[in-house]
Order: structure tokens, then sequence, then C-alpha cells
């Protein structure tokens, strides 16, 4: 799985922060830290001068430049700057999955990843799965054909989490409840447990078990087993 | 939360450079943890080092000791097939943790630093010595189902949340560490502490310590032959509520060697060292191991509402040796309880 992860330290662009800056001398000690921990108070020109960073997003194939406060997530960068809404925010807290993204090909929740740490990573979200001629993805049109979901709310991240899984399997990672490590084989056992991080709260996983069972026998074979997105 | 500057460190040297001299500021790894805790205003750091880029290789060497770099991802760890082969039980504690997206996200030196889950801990607007020395742990008289029935103190009962360092303390880890007082190489079972005192302490580390690797010894009989056991509220992506990393040794019918390590019961992984003594040398049997481990939890001092976790780590430990020994389970004897249980 080595060849589409190397790409994982390439980075696309020259970090544009400056990294060694000596402790802040203009911060006060005394500063109020005030229980509800929030900005006010706690900034001042000396900070408020490098907690923004100039970068670039890849995302979907296309760059995207930004210039951005520190604290922005990858998941509000998506959604409040990009209108890429398509990725949800469920918890906030890393606990649904509602969030899910593909970072170099790997699933990852985007409400816990800095936008700024994300430089230099190739980012799919839902919007990019299906092909340029608008051809679902195989796990798309499953899930349309087994109609998993209900309100829907979870299902962008189930479909980027499901996308993962079929290379997870391909690239012979086991799971928890794999008995052969050796001879790895998605059933439903395995969906329900590598799926686990993916919370439905209609309790669509009736459907969705079999729609990424479902997708995975449309690509079998094709499926590269190299750590990128399958298509 | 808090306006932070951040920086990605290319090297272990530049890393704690960038660190060095700023008591402000912190190492960010996947960030699983510390984003959380950075949004509930628990963490509050004024600058980032991004050391999640720092070279994130598995390397075996001569000898057969595996070095793994402190930016691993737990779900290579997990898939690594000399992980797999050599060490099962780290394998299985990581896939027991947490979802496939957050392995993919968490590396092997954030996931020791994880802090604990305790709800008041996590909850800015509670007392708790954790978090602010001197206001008081609530958890006491509290929410304390999850926390800890072992080496806790007046000052606080947490327990340390991570799968990982549980079994790593199985297998007689190393964490190497390098910093402003220079190179160290810890044995995973000093590497966490007790609460003591000093609560707000997880480890011996100080501030500016940056982890470069976790070494194992070369797979043995003992390594290959362990495995990590996990009960949780729910079949998958939860926290332990109790758990039990072993390994174990067995040449005719006798014990040879032993690792016993309880999860979610201390402040730190509870290596039963009491329980180990016991077993070794003895006969590989159901009824041996549950004395070893009545005697072992025989220190337990647990609270109202988490006297379950005796019992239920002892079970699962007992189980767990009897599998990996090939001896029969007394079907009688699960489920019983200890002096601590049932209170
Ligand atoms: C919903 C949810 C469920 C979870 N379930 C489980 C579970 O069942 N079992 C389990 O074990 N864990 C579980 N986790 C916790 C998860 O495993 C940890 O959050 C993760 O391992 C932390 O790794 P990280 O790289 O993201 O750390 P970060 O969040 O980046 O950092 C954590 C801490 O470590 C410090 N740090 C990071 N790397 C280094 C280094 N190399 N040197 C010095 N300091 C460093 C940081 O400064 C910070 O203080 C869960 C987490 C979530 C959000
Ligand atoms: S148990 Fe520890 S972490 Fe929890 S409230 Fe008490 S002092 Fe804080
Ligand atoms: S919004 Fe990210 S996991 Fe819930
Ligand atoms: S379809 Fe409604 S939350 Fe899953």
């Amino acid at each position: 799985m080595a060849a589409g992860r190397s790409q994982a330290y390439v980075r696309g662009v020259t970090p544009t922060h400056s990294p060694a800056t000596a402790a802040d001398p203009g911060r006060s000690p005394t500063a109020p830290s005030g229980a509800s921990s929030d900005t006010s108070g706690r900034s001042d020109a000396a900070t408020a001068a490098v907690t923004r960073s100039a970068y670039r997003l890849r995302i979907n194939g296309t760059e995207h430049e930004l210039d951005l406060d520190n604290r922005a997530s990858l998941l509000d960068v998506l959604r409040d700057r990009l209108d890429l809404t398509g990725s949800k925010k469920g918890c906030d807290h890393g606990q649904c999955g509602a969030c899910t993204v593909l970072l170099d090909g790997r699933r990852a929740n985007s409400c816990l990843v800095l936008a700024v740490a994300a430089q230099g990573r190739e980012i799919t979200t839902v919007e990019g799965l299906a092909g340029a001629d608008g051809e679902l993805h195989p796990v798309q049109q499953a899930f349309l054909d087994h109609d998993a979901y209900q309100c829907g709310y979870c299902t962008p991240g189930q479909i980027c989490s499901a996308v993962a899984v079929l290379d997870e399997v391909a690239n012979g990672w086991p799971s928890a409840v794999t008995r052969d490590p050796d001879a790895v084989e998605l059933d439903r056992a395995e969906v329900r447990e590598r799926m686990a991080g993916n919370i439905c709260r209609c309790g669509a996983y009736a459907n969705i078990v079999p729609a990424v069972l479902e997708a995975q026998r449309l690509t079998a074979g094709a499926a590269g087993g190299d750590g990128a997105v399958t298509r | 939360m808090r306006e932070f500057a951040y920086g990605s460190a290319e090297s272990v040297e530049q890393a704690v450079a960038m660190l060095d001299g700023d008591p402000d500021a912190m190492f960010l790894g996947g960030g699983t943890n510390l984003v959380d805790l950075m949004r509930l205003g628990v963490a509050t750091p004024g600058r980032l080092v991004d050391i999640s880029r720092l070279p994130a290789t598995v390397e075996q060497n001569e000898d057969g000791a595996l070095r793994i770099g402190a930016a691993v991802r737990n779900s290579d760890l997990a898939a690594d097939p000399r992980v797999r082969r050599g060490y099962p039980v780290l394998s299985e504690a990581l896939l027991a943790g947490a979802s496939g997206q957050l392995r993919n996200l968490a590396t092997s030196g954030g996931n020791l630093l994880q802090r604990t889950r305790c709800l008041y801990f996590q909850d800015v607007t509670k007392p708790c010595n954790k978090r602010e020395p001197g206001s008081g742990c609530p958890a006491r008289e509290g929410l304390h189902r999850d926390l800890a029935v072992l080496g806790h103190s007046e000052a606080c009962i947490a327990t340390h949340p991570s799968d990982m360092a549980v079994a790593l303390t199985a297998l007689d880890a190393h964490v190497v560490v390098t910093g402003p007082a220079g190179p160290g190489r810890i044995p995973m079972d000093e590497f966490h502490r007790l609460p003591g005192d000093d609560p707000t302490r997880d480890t011996v580390l100080r501030h500016g310590d940056l982890i470069t690797a976790i070494e194992l010894p070369a797979p043995s009989e003992l390594s290959r032959n362990s495995g990590y056991r996990k009960a949780r509220d729910r079949a998958s992506f939860a926290f332990a509520i109790g758990s039990v990393a072993t390994a174990i040794t067995v040449v005719d019918g006798t014990v040879t060697d032993v690792r016993v390590v309880l999860g979610a019961v201390a402040h730190k992984p509870w290596r039963a060292r009491v329980a180990e003594q016991a077993i070794i040398g003895g006969p590989a049997s159901a009824h041996a191991f549950e004395a070893a481990l009545d005697l072992e939890l025989s220190a337990a001092q647990p609270f109202p509402d988490n006297a379950f976790k005796v019992p239920l780590v002892r079970n699962l430990a007992v189980g767990q040796l009897c599998r990996l020994a090939g001896v029969e389970m007394s079907v009688g004897s699960v489920g019983a309880g200890t002096d601590g249980a049932g209170r």
C-alpha cells in the first residue's frame, strides 16, 4: 500500500508560517483565563500577527488559496468557506463520522483535523467521488440501490468511510473481528465493525451493510489496493 | 478556542527547537485528542508544533527489535505484519480502539499522551484537580463508574484511556524521548504515573519532551502468544470499561513466563505483578489463574458505582490466560465475586 501513501509527506506548498519565533514576549501571564476559555482577553497584537496562515488546500483535484485563522477545522473550511457542504457536522468531537473525508485516500474525521495541518494532502470529499461525467462511484450507486439512508445526514460520511473500507480490505488490513489476518474478507460482521465509526441516528444500518457488501462486489477486481481512492 | 500560532517540524531536532523555551506551546500529532480538548477549552496552547510529518517508519533491527516512529499512525501499526505476527496483543489492542477514521489520524506518540476521559476533567465549568490543582475531585462522590479501582489517590481517581498503552506494558516496551534535558529511554511500566498528590502529570515527561519512538524487544515465544480483551458498553467504538493484555508461555503444563496487564482500572496500565509472580512456576490451570488474580485484586479499592470492574477484569484475565494456555475454563468460578465486588 506504500505507493499511494508516500504522497502523504510530499508538501505541495512551502509552509508559510514562521516556525521558530521565540516565546511571545508580549503575552501577559496575568491575562484573564476565563473558565469558558474563549479568545477574548487572551490574545494581543503580538499573537494576532501569527495566529493565521496563508496556505493552499487541494480538494477534489482543485487547489484553493486560503488565508485563515489557525483555529479553522478542515470541516468548517469545507462547509463555510468553500461551499462543499456534503461533509456534515454531527458532533465536532470525532464521535459520529458524519464529517468523514479522505486524506490521501484514507478516511479521517475532518472535524478533528486543523485545516492548516491538511496542507499538501490530497483531500477528497463526497462531492469528489463521482466521475467527471457524473457517473456515481459504485459505493454511491449501491447506497441508492439499497435505500441505505433515511434522513441522509450521515450518508456522505458513511459513503466516504465505505470507499476507504473497500481499500483497506483490498490492502489486507485486519479489523477487530478478523479471524484470519492473512485472508481478510468482507462479510456482514466485518462491515459492521469497520463502519462502527459512522453513527446513523435513523438506524439505517440494516440497508447500509448490504450496500457496502454490494459495492465491494461491484468494485472487486477493479480495486487497486494501492491506498488511493478506487473508482 | 484560544488563538494559536502554528508551525510544522520537518525533523526531530527542529521540533524540539521549535518548542523549546515556550511554556505555552504544545506538539500536535493527529490532533484527535488535542484539538478536541482545545475546542472544549481544557487545553489552551498559544502555539502548536505539528510533528505529524516526522518520519513515520517501523524498523526492525538485526536482533529483531522493532522501532516504531512516534508519527506512525495507529492504523498502519495495527496492520503491520511484523506486529500482527510477533506481537498480536498490540495489533489487537489498536484495532479495539476508536474507529477506522480516528486510527488513521492517531499517532503512536499521541496515543500514549491522550488525556483521561473523566467527564469532570473535560468540563471546564466543573472542579477537577487534574485540570485545576486544588479545586477538588467531584468524581469521588459523583460520576465515577468508568474510573479507577486501583492505585488512585485522594486527589484523583481517573483512568488512562489508551488501549495501546496496556498492550505495550505487557510487551516490555520502551518509550524513546528527547527534549531540553537530552535523550531518554523509559520503560513502559514507568512511563505513566499514579496520581499521588500531583494528578496534573499523567506521565514522567517534562514540558518540551518529544516522544521519538517506541521500542519493542525482539519477538519471543511469549510475545507471540499474547492477546488483548476489552469490555465496553457497546460492541465497537467505545472506550474500555475494563481490559486486559496477557502473554503466557507454558512448558509441559507449567507456566514459565507470563504478563498480565489490566486496563481502564487505574491512572496507568496496571501491571499485575502480584498475579504474575503467583502464576510463574505453577500449573497452567484456570484455578491457578483465578487464585492469582484474586490475590492481585485484593488490593482493589472500588467506589460504589465501579465495583463491577473488579470481577470484570478478573474474569477477562482468567478467560484470556486459559485461552492462550490452551486449558479449560472452570465454568463454575467465572462470575464469582471477589472481596472488592458487589459491595
Ligand atoms: C471518539 C473517540 C473515541 C476514541 N476511542 C478510543 C479507544 O477506544 N481506545 C483508545 O485507546 N483511544 C481512543 N481514542 C483516543 C485516540 O486513540 C487518541 O485521541 C489518539 O491516539 C491520540 O493521538 P493523536 O496523534 O491524535 O494525538 P494528539 O491529539 O495530536 O496529541 C495528544 C497529546 O499528545 C501530545 N503529543 C503528540 N505526539 C507527541 C510526541 N511525539 N511527543 C510528545 N508529545 C506528543 C500532544 O501535545 C497532546 O498533548 C478515541 C478518541 C476519540 C475522539
Ligand atoms: S478523577 Fe481526576 S480527572 Fe476526574 S475530576 Fe477527579 S481529579 Fe479530575
Ligand atoms: S462531526 Fe466529526 S465525527 Fe462527528
Ligand atoms: S440516515 Fe439519518 S442519520 Fe443516517
